[in-house]
């Protein structure tokens, strides 16, 4: 095997975590209790409350007969999981493969990535010190396999770096527990004078496990690499997603610029490769400060085109603040989808709504405005004028069914019909005259009536009789009257839309 | 030398300074608009495509008549297969209305912006695109700095634009190369039939780089331009007809 592991173990999570909200209580002696069978319960103990001989399991009324003055607080459930889970999506700057390893470690795959920081003894240090200076007591040991070094993180005397193969060495002088087996099985061990794990390496596989169970002859592969042991990493792997890290924080626009651009070459090779293109695209930024800052796109259809996907993201770069600097980039495509493999040379070829230049077109103006910009319109089979269309904002939607040219329809339409007063010489004739907006328009010719129904299925109200009029200007008007006349209403006349 | 190759000459120089000045004939062959009499106001003797093109109307009751011949224009635009887009802050066209204009009302993009400022910048990256056939514009104040941005886009890209001007407070000089104002006109119904006619228009180029400004009275009849005028017996008396 050739991968490398690195193993964290946070030897108070918990309690460093409540010392890091409340400093007042760096050197006092207090514990995390939980209830349990209606009684509290120790689950964590502060280095200072450990020394005076208080441990995990003990009920508080116990403990507080050993400290008189104790602090006890409230260990709210699942703690422990979140702060992990917190420390590990941190850790994605030192690996993109980050296992939660419950209940006080993390475990990484480093394989490859310790170079970037100098080599593994200055990579684990790094770590180590960072971690350290947030104010967690934590210890880490790298090795070849996963068992190996959350033994030596754990139980390890000498050195926290095991080298490559060397991990069957640095297991065997350590005690059974360092397995990660059940406390049950350690202390039968111990029972029978197996204190050192050389000591039952070596014995018949057979005999260990009617004694032992499966588990420990597993975990035993597992730790001298006979058996291959997966992380679960808190970020998917299968995602796409690219990093660069920085010698220095990056605090320029420039910088800023060139290290998307670097993402994105890797990332769309990448998805070039695998015939696939992105349509959401995330760029974080990690800052020196701790914080996260980001940008992202969206596109119409899926994409690898750099030079357009940098044009969509440049809309976006004034909103991220490098403040002091950002040491890591990362970019990750969230959303990808095959793409149908293009020539670059026929990359214009295709015409219509199908241009690339318009799917990217689009994508800009979307990406400054949001979706709600951009619309097309499909027949929609329904003779109610606002409802003869449908909206969509895709470009791939094609008409189902022509357009129907079986009645005039006007070019311009208002958003709301507007009420008109009308003289008309016989009931249900077109008017002769209508004031709209205070001016008199005196109609010289006349088409109609053509009786809209309102569709009941869908909502209310009365009918509607639509006129095409034309006055002696030559405008031509979309009119219409609602209901049926009636001689004591004088408003139900109503002005929808302009003929060209 | 003779008088004919003097003429050749003089028609040569005066196509070299056409294509100095940015104007190329549409290298898809000539599209046809079926502009008939307008064609020989343009230089050349076709319609500038690949160019700006505005169209002003003063009136709120013309606008209507504007969006018609706007229509009718990207209708022989379109006919290359290529897509349209229209950018408006205050869009007021019916997509269905368009159908008449012989356009698929699908095949067009509309950008509804929110206001102004976006809708020049959406115009100007539309008219960027090389593959749309015609970019519609409705922008109330087109100043001179925003028109010769998007005469120097086009003139990469190709793309005729059509800048729509709805009751623009002050009509300034642009870099376009032609300037409409379209009316309305009393439509001309043959034979005393029954209510309107035909759209029926007064097309004025009042300004057209190269060319030869002027008016002209056109109808829009079965998918196409129609210039010429129908049998007289118009304008009966009486015209005013009902139906039920």
């Amino acid at each position: 095997m050739s991968g490398r592991f690195l193993s964290l173990w946070f030897r108070h999570l918990t309690t460093d975590f409540t010392i890091i909200r409340r400093p007042a209580l760096r050197n006092k002696p207090f514990v995390l209790a939980a209830p349990d069978h209606g009684r509290m319960v120790i689950t964590s103990v502060s280095p200072a409350a450990g020394v005076e001989g208080v441990s995990v399991g003990l009920p508080v009324a116990d403990a507080r007969v050993l400290i008189p003055g104790l602090e006890v607080l409230d260990d709210p459930a699942g703690l422990d999981g979140k702060l992990l889970r917190m420390l590990a999506l941190w850790c994605i700057r030192y690996t993109p493969v980050v296992g939660i390893d419950l209940p006080d470690g993390l475990v990484m795959d480093i394989s490859g990535c310790a170079h970037l920081w100098g080599g593994e003894k200055a990579y684990l240090t790094q770590i180590l010190h960072t971690l350290r200076g947030k104010g967690y007591d934590v210890r880490g040991a790298v090795a070849d396999t996963v068992g190996a070094a959350w033994a030596v993180a754990r139980y390890g005397r000498t050195k926290a770096l095991v080298e490559p193969d060397g991990h069957s060495d640095a297991l065997l002088s350590l005690p059974p527990a360092a397995l990660r087996i059940d406390p049950l099985v350690t202390s039968r061990l111990h029972r029978l004078g197996l204190d050192r794990i050389h000591r039952i390496a070596g014995m018949p596989r057979q005999s260990l496990r009617t004694r032992f169970g499966n588990e420990l002859l597993l975990r035993l592969d597992q730790a001298f690499g006979r058996v291959e042991e997966l992380i679960e990493p808190v970020v998917p792997t299968e995602v796409y997603i690219e990093r660069l890290p920085c010698l220095e924080p990056i605090c320029t626009a420039t910088g800023i610029g060139i290290a998307l651009t670097r993402l994105l070459e890797t990332l769309c090779q990448r998805l070039q490769q695998e015939g696939k293109g992105l349509r959401t695209a995330l760029f974080k930024g990690y800052r020196v400060d701790g914080r996260i800052v980001e940008a992202s796109i969206g596109t119409h259809r899926a994409s690898h085109h750099v030079a357009h996907l940098l044009r969509l993201f440049e809309e976006k770069m004034s909103s991220l603040e490098p403040d002091l600097g950002i040491e890591v980039f990362t970019l990750e495509a969230p959303k990808v989808e095959d793409v149908a493999p293009l020539q670059p040379a026929m990359w214009n070829g295709a015409t219509g709504l199908q241009d690339n230049g318009l799917v990217e077109l689009v994508d800009r103006i979307t990406n400054k405005t949001g979706t709600r910009t951009i619309h097309r319109y499909l027949p929609a089979q329904h003779y109610w004028p606002e409802r003869a269309m449908a909206a969509t904002t895709s470009l791939d939607e094609i008409a189902v069914e022509a357009w129907s040219m079986a009645r005039p329809r006007p070019i311009h339409i208002l958003a709301r019909p507007e009420v008109i007063e009308v003289t008309a010489p016989i009931p249900d004739y077109p008017p002769m005259l209508f004031i709209h907006k205070g001016q008199r328009h005196s109609i010289t010719r006349a088409e109609g009536p053509e009786r809209i129904e309102q569709e009941w299925w869908l909502s209310n109200g009365e009918h509607r009789d639509y006129y095409s009029v034309e006055d002696d200007q030559g405008v031509r008007f979309w009119i219409f009257r609602s209901g049926h006349y009636a001689g004591l209403k004088s408003y139900q006349w109503f002005l929808h839309g302009y003929f060209a | 030398m003779s008088p004919a190759s003097k003429q050749d000459i003089v028609h040569q120089l005066q196509r070299d300074i056409l294509r100095l000045q940015g104007s190329r004939p549409s290298a898809s062959g000539k599209i046809d608009l079926g502009l008939g009499p307008v064609l020989e106001a343009f230089p050349g003797n076709s319609f500038p495509t690949g160019a700006i093109h505005e169209l002003i109307s003063h009136r709120p009751e013309n606008a209507a008549a504007t969006s018609g011949f706007t229509a009718g224009l990207i209708s022989g635009l379109m006919r290359s297969g290529g897509a349209c887009v229209w950018v408006s802050c205050t869009r007021r066209i019916y997509p269905p209305g368009l159908k008449a204009f012989g356009i698929e009302p699908d095949h067009i993009v509309f950008m509804d912006m929110r206001n102004e400022k976006e809708v020049l910048w959406a115009t100007e990256e539309a008219l960027k695109c090389d593959g749309l056939s015609a970019v519609v514009g409705e922008i109330r104040e087109l100043s001179m700095i925003a028109s010769r941005r998007y005469q120097l886009a086009v003139e990469q890209s190709r793309v005729t634009g059509l800048i729509v001007r709805n009751q623009p407070r002050n009509v300034l000089p642009t870099a376009a190369v032609a300037r409409w104002q379209v009316t309305h006109l009393p439509s001309i119904v043959e034979d005393g039939m029954p209510g309107p006619g035909a759209p029926r228009w007064n097309i004025e180029l009042t300004r057209i780089r190269n060319g030869v400004p002027g008016s002209w009275q056109t109808e829009w009849r079965a998918g196409r331009f129609c210039f010429e005028t129908p049998p007289a017996q118009v304008f009966l008396e009486g015209l005013q007809r009902k139906t039920g």
